[in-house]
């Protein structure tokens, strides 16, 4: 049994606004291993983005105890939290969020420079990322002139360029057709199959939770399912 | 530093995406700094020349002047009734002890031959003091002596203006004979050249004679001794003062003019003249400062402004940024260097647009000018220190963003 690469121990997350206390997550207790592929799953308001955010390091939880490999994150400072973002997490976003009217390459290399790279560096692993995700040759490209799969793609490249052990991914799919979303799916399965990377994707399509191990459903704040899964494989698309 | 150089990078690269706003932003700083470095140039122009013109009359002088001009009624000033003797001159020599040398002159228009060119000047008698007390030497044989005015030599000391118009260029004009309302007269020396004084008048477009020819064989005066100008020099800088009253006491005690009439004589301090001048270009810089000053903080808050507008615009952008690992601190650096960046290039541009207007303003107007390197170095930096303080609030609210509202923004 290999430890927990994630471990969450009786989680909250509560929001003052003003009078209003919304209580976006209320104790939630689960552990992620290395290498597992994660479907978490949860109608709007059901906690599933709080606790991304959390996973992401882009938030601070209320109390509780949320350890990311040896870092707790409840302690860690925002620089803190920034430097486990640049070392050991990789975001794919739903709208992409690449950086307008700038090089695919560049938006890829964009971990690399406050990592602290060097340019040499930078470009080669750049360039092999964009390799792994099917996009050699369009390095130059600005997301405009690259399809919505296209730039999902080298929104995971960038995710993965720094060799983090942790993909989070944000509805990858929903601004997808049903062929880019596969083709996301198999980049995914693949990924993890071949570098045991631990993906965890938040989703609110049955369709895609089958291509994963394991599906977490959330609702008001609680986690109410943890199911293991045979996943289905995505056919490799020519 | 590698992340110093990147941040550097990605802001350039911001400022290159929006090259038109980018452009208008800096103009504000372009024209700030292009109207303090014009305005230094041309105020400190003006101060060397003035200081020039100072130096060019001579140090610890005193002009006396028939007339007074600051009475009212039928009295006229200059060139009025000539009340100022040649015995005036040597009483102050002899009985004012703050003066130094005295000299005085009588002029007149004439025309001047030299074979068949001829030129009109002031012809000036003068006495032999002249060149000492006006600090004027010969650039060319010699000044006329005390025996020259005595037995009223046929002498003349021509200025540059009349060498240059009445001889060819490499003609010696010492020893020639030039002919004065149609008396002959030897040219015995040539004075350096002085340029104009601080109201225009060029002062080598002159003829300088012994006063006692001069007055017999040219001017054809109907009251002998009477003079136009009596110059005094101060025995120091300390003195002028006291020169002035002891002169002023002495012609009002001469003239008889009784306690509670006005003088008929004006004292005039030269050295006073001009640091009045000097003061007024320095008045006159200060306040075009000030109002170039103005422009390099409009031109700052128009970069604080865009930035405030850029950071909006990208806040998605600076959402993703952190999201992939940048710490406040290096959004802060980037906009920080985005700013400083506008501003400085702002500068240079600023700059270089106030040489050229200072060089154009030389040429065209005839204006001295002096770029002072304290000036370029000043405005460079204080745009730069523009950029730091404008830029700093707009950087601190995108390093404040919260990664998460960020990335969602719309």
């Amino acid at each position: 049994m290999p430890a927990p690469l994630v471990e969450a121990r009786d989680l909250w997350k509560v929001y003052e606004l003003g009078d209003m206390r919304v209580e976006a997550l209320r104790g939630v207790t689960l552990s992620i291993d290395a290498g597992e592929a994660v479907a978490v799953m949860g109608a709007s308001g059901s906690g599933k983005s709080t606790f991304m955010n959390l996973l992401g390091c882009l938030d601070q939880p209320t109390r509780g105890s949320l350890r990311f490999a040896e870092h707790e994150i409840l302690e860690a400072s925002a620089d803190e939290r920034a430097e486990i973002r640049s070392r050991e997490i990789g975001f794919v976003f739903q709208s992409f969020n690449l950086i307008p009217r700038t090089s695919a390459i560049e938006n890829v290399e964009l971990p690399l420079v406050y990592a602290g790279v060097s340019a040499v560096e930078q470009e080669s692993r750049a360039r092999e990322a964009l390799r792994a995700v099917g996009l050699a040759g369009r390095e130059h490209h600005t997301p405009s002139q690259l399809s919505g799969g296209q730039q999902q793609r080298v929104a995971i490249a960038r995710a993965l360029v720094n060799r983090p052990r942790l993909l989070l991914a944000d509805e990858p799919t929903g601004n997808l057709d049903t062929r880019s979303s596969q083709e996301i799916m198999e980049i995914f399965q693949r990924l993890q199959r071949e570098s045991g990377i631990t993906l965890v994707v938040v989703t609110h399509e049955r369709d895609i939770a089958t291509y994963l191990d394991r599906v977490i459903t959330f609702r008001d704040g609680e986690v109410i399912s943890d199911l293991r899964q045979t996943a289905v494989r995505v056919e490799a698309s020519a | 530093m590698r992340v110093l150089l990147m941040t550097l990078r990605a802001a350039l690269r911001a400022l290159r995406r929006n090259k038109m706003r980018s452009g208008l932003t800096t103009l504000g700083i372009v024209i700030g700094v292009a109207a303090v470095i014009a305005m230094v140039s041309i105020g400190r122009g003006a101060n060397v020349a003035v200081q020039q013109q100072i130096a060019s009359l001579g140090t610890n002088l005193l002009m006396v002047i028939p007339g007074a001009t600051t009475s009212g009624g039928a009295r006229s000033g200059w060139g009025g009734v000539s009340t100022l003797t040649v015995r005036d001159g040597e009483a102050i020599r002899s009985d004012v002890p703050a003066a130094e040398d005295v000299t005085w002159f009588k002029r007149a228009i004439a025309q001047v031959v030299y074979g068949d060119t001829n030129w009109s000047t002031s012809v000036q008698g003068t006495t032999a003091s002249y060149s000492t007390v006006r600090q004027w030497p010969v650039a060319k044989g010699s000044f006329f002596t005390q025996r020259d005015d005595t037995t009223a030599n046929r002498v003349a000391v021509l200025g540059q203006t009349v060498v240059d118009n009445l001889f060819g260029p490499g003609e010696d004009p010492i020893d020639a004979t030039i002919r004065v309302k149609d008396v002959p007269f030897r040219v015995i020396g040539v004075l350096a050249r002085k340029g104009q004084t601080t109201w225009g008048q060029d002062q080598d477009d002159v003829v300088v004679m012994p006063f006692g020819t001069a007055e017999r064989r040219v001017l054809g005066t109907e009251i002998l001794g009477s003079v136009d100008m009596i110059w005094v020099t101060a025995a120091s800088q300390h003195d002028i003062a006291a020169a002035a009253e002891q002169v002023t006491l002495l012609l009002r005690d001469r003239h008889r003019i009784q306690p509670g009439q006005d003088d008929d004589f004006t004292v005039r301090d030269l050295n006073e003249m001009a640091q009045a001048s000097v003061s007024a270009s320095q008045v006159m810089t200060r306040l075009l400062l000030a109002v170039a000053s103005i422009s390099l903080l409009v031109g700052g808050i128009g970069i604080m402004n865009i930035l405030l507008v850029s950071v909006t615009e990208r806040t998605r952008e600076i959402g993703i940024r952190m999201a992939v690992g940048a710490k406040s601190r290096h959004i802060l650096l980037q906009f920080l260097v985005e700013a400083i960046t506008l501003s400085f290039v702002g500068g240079l541009g600023g700059v270089l647009l106030g040489v050229s207007t200072a060089r154009l303003v030389s040429t065209l107007a005839g204006w001295p000018t002096l770029i002072s390197p304290g000036a370029v170095l000043g405005s460079l930096l204080f745009s730069g220190a523009v950029g730091v303080f404008f830029g700093f609030y707009p950087a601190r609210k995108a390093a404040r963003l919260d990664p998460i509202a960020a990335l969602r923004y719309e």
